[in-house]
């Protein structure tokens, strides 16, 4: 028997500790055994927007946000008005008792559950912001959880300032004694604690991202700022040292990606990270990483566009684009992943690549993927294997940099060894002088290119299948739409799900393959264009005609994809 | 010790004959010479421009990149190998047109290398369009009726922005300019070498003879530490009043200085190894 997914939101205003709530509750739920998805949608600013944060949880896997809610901490009026027609008949309310908040409007469907947040945030020593404390405390004893979790939590948190873990800790407890006298009938036995579960991670995009460049022997990474990747850079700011890795703000993305392959082509393994308009402003770079041959893993981070477009929401526009910038021809290595383990291994993967092709490799990611956590076991690595690709390490008086070989790849060789060594931007010859001869420039083009057939024999990934080899309904997708699909899956024994996380070189004959053998195909992606499916139909001539697509820069809903399901089925 | 002869490519300048940069060309190969720059512990990199093929006139290791954005790729190098001699050849449309933003920003960081700014005061490799160094009112093929804008004053802006060393040279004072690049580099800072560079092809107005006229030595008796003398001196530009030598020096602590991770030896000296993450993984559950 399948366990079922609850949700718990909580919504206030920026600035109300919105988010620390969310991602304390989902740890205590991990803690206390149970899977989790965190979803998270904020407005682009600072303070005074709405900011809600959704917890699934389960005891089964969750993968995805979903759009029904079974429990809801209001810290302000907008979360009831917002949120209330996403509760589930018999959901739970927390709110504010003083009369700021009405939640009258839910008294018939919900079990309404006033506590004086404030009043015992105060009591508790503390400011207005610690009413989160005071909620997370009183949901745990409403949902029978064991409140021990948020105080170690709390104290890990604020381990460096132990009077503020204190009164956080004050508050919550005051939360959930509260509820204990005045709620004794409780709410649901959601939160019960596990005996002998295995542990899990919680971690976003981010940190996949992040962590896994510092274990795949990252040296050297210059970024400019922009969502929703400046938070990779927080993470690296702040372990440069202890990793002796440097990390330093660019001025701009030009810069970023220029300085990025100067250290790369002094010997250092190197990457940048941005998002789309970020990665506009790499573009000119990109191709010279190409021209040039220097390795650099670029890290896009996909959010609503074009120009400013949607700063904090999620959008899958930029397949193209990263496929098809820059004027020329030249081998790109473009991978993607669809959740925050597959973002750490891809990564660690992309140094590799960049290193062994010489090549700039791109790292497709979205928001979602980037701020939403997940529970996984604690990623294991062990396999990985440090590989930097041909490199002349000692002097060689007969050493020429664009030696033509039969798999594209010429050796490197670094500054200071002692060989004459020129990275030219110009055509060239095969030393790196400029050259503009036929034969020259047929070589040198023909070489680089060389390098995407070599990578599609010894190194190119599969497609991931998720579910039964042979299905009625094929989904096919990328990126963050991979949770919900497989969410929606549970209900659906006899549909599949096509994961593409190699798009170039592009693994064709597999997708064909697998594609071949459906009888119906379903191309969901969080653009307007299709772009996957463009893709499929030009690398394998197999047009997916149903496209489910989407472009507010919401992620889609497992419970949309099963209505998809659905009509696909009464219509056959 | 390196020579002359192994400074040498199989390439001869494809540079009009009578250009500055065959003056700048000399200067370098002779403080290279003179100062044991070579494989070992030397790189340079180019911008675009007819200044950017000194990667293939000179036989050390180099980059020749972008149009504009020699001098982030030269931090790069700089940040990742600190043990290198870091020399940037760039133009006055390439570092102050196209890439002045990476100009002030690298100079207000202070990274440690030495950039050589050739400036014939046009776009020489496209054929001679007004730069940012243009003089007011003159006739180019992109301002036909006179250049309508001021042009930059190059030392006062590098000052401004925070470079550590700012000297003007006359390109073809072969002697001087090398003595120059030799100090530059020796500074420990960000150092400007603006060289004044005569285009015979584009810009008739800034000759040889013009240079020669009107330039003249800053004297013994000027104090290069002072900044708002500095500043001041680098206003002065006029008939037989264009002063050359080092306008401003002080030292402050590098870009470079400011990683402890990189105290003990240069960045790519460590090798890459897979790193043990465990203790930040603990931090996610
Ligand atoms: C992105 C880009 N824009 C424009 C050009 C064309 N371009 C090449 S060199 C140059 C100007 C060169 O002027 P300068 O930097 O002063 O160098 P010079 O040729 O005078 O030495 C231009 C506009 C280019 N190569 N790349
Ligand atoms: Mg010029």
């Amino acid at each position: 028997m399948s366990n079922k997914v609850y949700s718990i939101k909580i919504g206030g205003m920026a600035g109300q500790g919105i988010k620390s709530a969310g991602l304390n509750f989902a740890k205590v739920a991990a803690r206390s055994g149970y899977n989790i998805y965190n979803y998270i949608e904020y407005p682009s600013l600072i303070r005074g927007g709405h900011n809600v944060m959704q917890t699934t949880f389960s005891l089964d896997e969750v993968h995805s946000q979903i759009q029904s809610v079974d429990f809801l901490i209001a810290l302000n009026q907008e979360t009831i008005n917002l949120h209330k027609d996403e509760l589930v008949s018999g959901a739970g309310i927390i709110f504010e008792d003083e009369g700021k908040i009405d939640a009258t409007a839910c008294k018939d469907k919900c079990r309404l559950f006033a506590v004086p947040l404030k009043k015992l945030a105060t009591e508790a020593g503390g400011q207005e912001i610690v009413s989160n404390n005071v909620a997370l405390g009183a949901s745990i004893s409403l949902m029978g959880g064991d409140i021990k979790y948020l105080f170690d939590l709390i104290d890990e948190d604020f381990s460096f300032k132990p009077e503020i873990a204190e009164i956080n800790k004050k508050a919550a407890q005051s939360g959930y004694e509260y509820a204990q006298t005045n709620f004794p009938n409780k709410f649901d036995s959601l939160l019960t604690p596990q005996k002998n579960a295995n542990k899990k991670i919680v971690v976003n995009g981010t940190d996949g991202v992040a962590f896994g460049a510092i274990a795949a022997g990252l040296q050297y990474t210059a970024i400019y700022p922009m969502s929703p990747t400046s938070n990779i850079l927080t993470i690296l700011a702040a372990n440069q040292r202890e990793y002796g890795y440097i990390y330093k703000q660019a001025e701009d993305e030009i810069a970023a990606i220029n300085m990025s392959l100067g250290a790369s082509f002094a010997g250092a393994r190197a990457m940048t990270t941005t998002s789309g308009g970020g990665f506009c402003l790499m573009t000119e770079g990109f191709g010279l990483a190409g021209q040039t041959e220097t390795p650099i893993v670029i890290v896009e981070g996909m959010r609503g566009g074009p120009g400013t477009g949607l700063p904090t929401w999620s959008e899958q526009g930029d397949l193209r684009m990263v496929l098809h910038a820059h004027q020329g021809e030249f081998p790109r290595i473009v991978v993607a992943a669809g959740d925050a383990e597959e973002a750490f291994h891809q990564i660690m993967l992309a140094f590799n690549l960049a290193e062994k092709y010489q090549t700039p490799v791109v790292l497709l990611v979205d928001k979602n993927i980037l701020d939403d956590e997940q529970t996984f076991p604690k990623f294991d690595y062990s396999s990985y294997q440090i590989n930097r690709g041909k490199m002349v390490r000692e002097k060689d008086p007969e050493y020429h940099r664009y030696v033509v070989t039969d798999d594209g790849i010429s050796p490197r060789t670094i500054p200071g060894v002692g060989n004459h060594l020129v990275a030219n931007s110009d055509e060239h010859n095969s030393y790196g002088y400029s050259s503009e001869t036929i034969s020259d420039r047929n070589e040198q083009v023909q070489k680089r290119l060389r390098k995407l057939e070599t990578c599609a024999k010894e190194d190119m990934g599969k497609p991931i299948l998720f579910g039964p080899e042979n299905a009625e309904i094929t989904i096919v997708s990328w990126g963050s739409c991979k949770g919900p699909i497989l969410e929606a899956m549970k209900d659906y024994p006899f549909v599949n799900y096509l994961h593409i996380n190699w798009i170039n070189p592009f693994p064709a004959d597999a997708i064909k393959a697998i594609l071949s053998r459906s009888t119906y195909l379903l191309d969901i992606e969080c653009n307007s264009t299709a772009q996957m499916a463009g893709l499929i139909r030009e690398k394998t001539g197999i047009d997916i005609l149903d496209r489910f697509l989407k472009n507010d820069g919401r992620p889609f809903f497992p419970e949309e994809i099963k209505d998809k399901i659905n009509s696909i089925i009464k219509t056959r | 010790m390196i020579t002359a002869a192994e400074l040498a490519t199989p390439n001869f300048p494809n540079w009009c004959p009578g250009c500055g940069n065959f003056g700048i060309w000399a200067a370098f190969k002779n403080a290279a010479v003179t100062s044991d720059w070579d494989n070992t512990n030397t790189a340079f990199v180019a911008g675009i421009g007819c200044h950017g093929h000194m990667v293939n006139f000179v036989k050390l290791t180099s980059f020749e990149g972008l149009h504009g954005r020699p001098i982030p790729v030269a931090t790069g190098i700089k940040m990742a190998n600190h043990r290198l001699n870091v020399f940037v050849f760039t133009g006055d449309g390439d570092c102050l047109g196209e890439g002045g933003n990476h100009f002030i920003n690298a100079a207000r960081r202070n990274h440690n290398i030495t950039v050589l700014l050739h400036n014939n005061n046009i776009y020489g490799l496209t054929t001679g369009q007004t730069s940012p160094t243009t003089r007011k009112d003159f006739p180019t093929k992109s301002t036909p009726d006179g250049n309508p804008d001021e042009p930059f004053k190059v030392l006062n802006l590098a000052i401004a922005a925070g470079a550590t060393f700012a000297a003007r040279v006359y390109a073809n004072d072969i002697a001087g300019l090398s003595a120059m690049i030799i100090k530059a580099n020796e500074h420990q800072g960000f150092s400007v070498v603006e060289m004044l560079q005569p285009c015979i092809t584009f810009n008739k107005e800034c000759s040889p003879t013009f240079f020669t006229d009107n330039t003249y030595k800053l004297p013994d008796s000027y104090d290069p530490t002072n900044i708002a003398a500095a500043l001041e001196k680098t206003l002065e530009f006029g008939e037989k009043q264009i002063p050359v030598g080092l306008f401003y020096k002080v030292d402050k602590p590098t870009a470079e200085s400011e990683f402890p991770q990189i105290d003990a030896k240069p960045l790519v000296d460590n090798q890459v190894e897979k790193r043990d993450v465990s203790e930040l993984l603990q931090t996610l559950y």
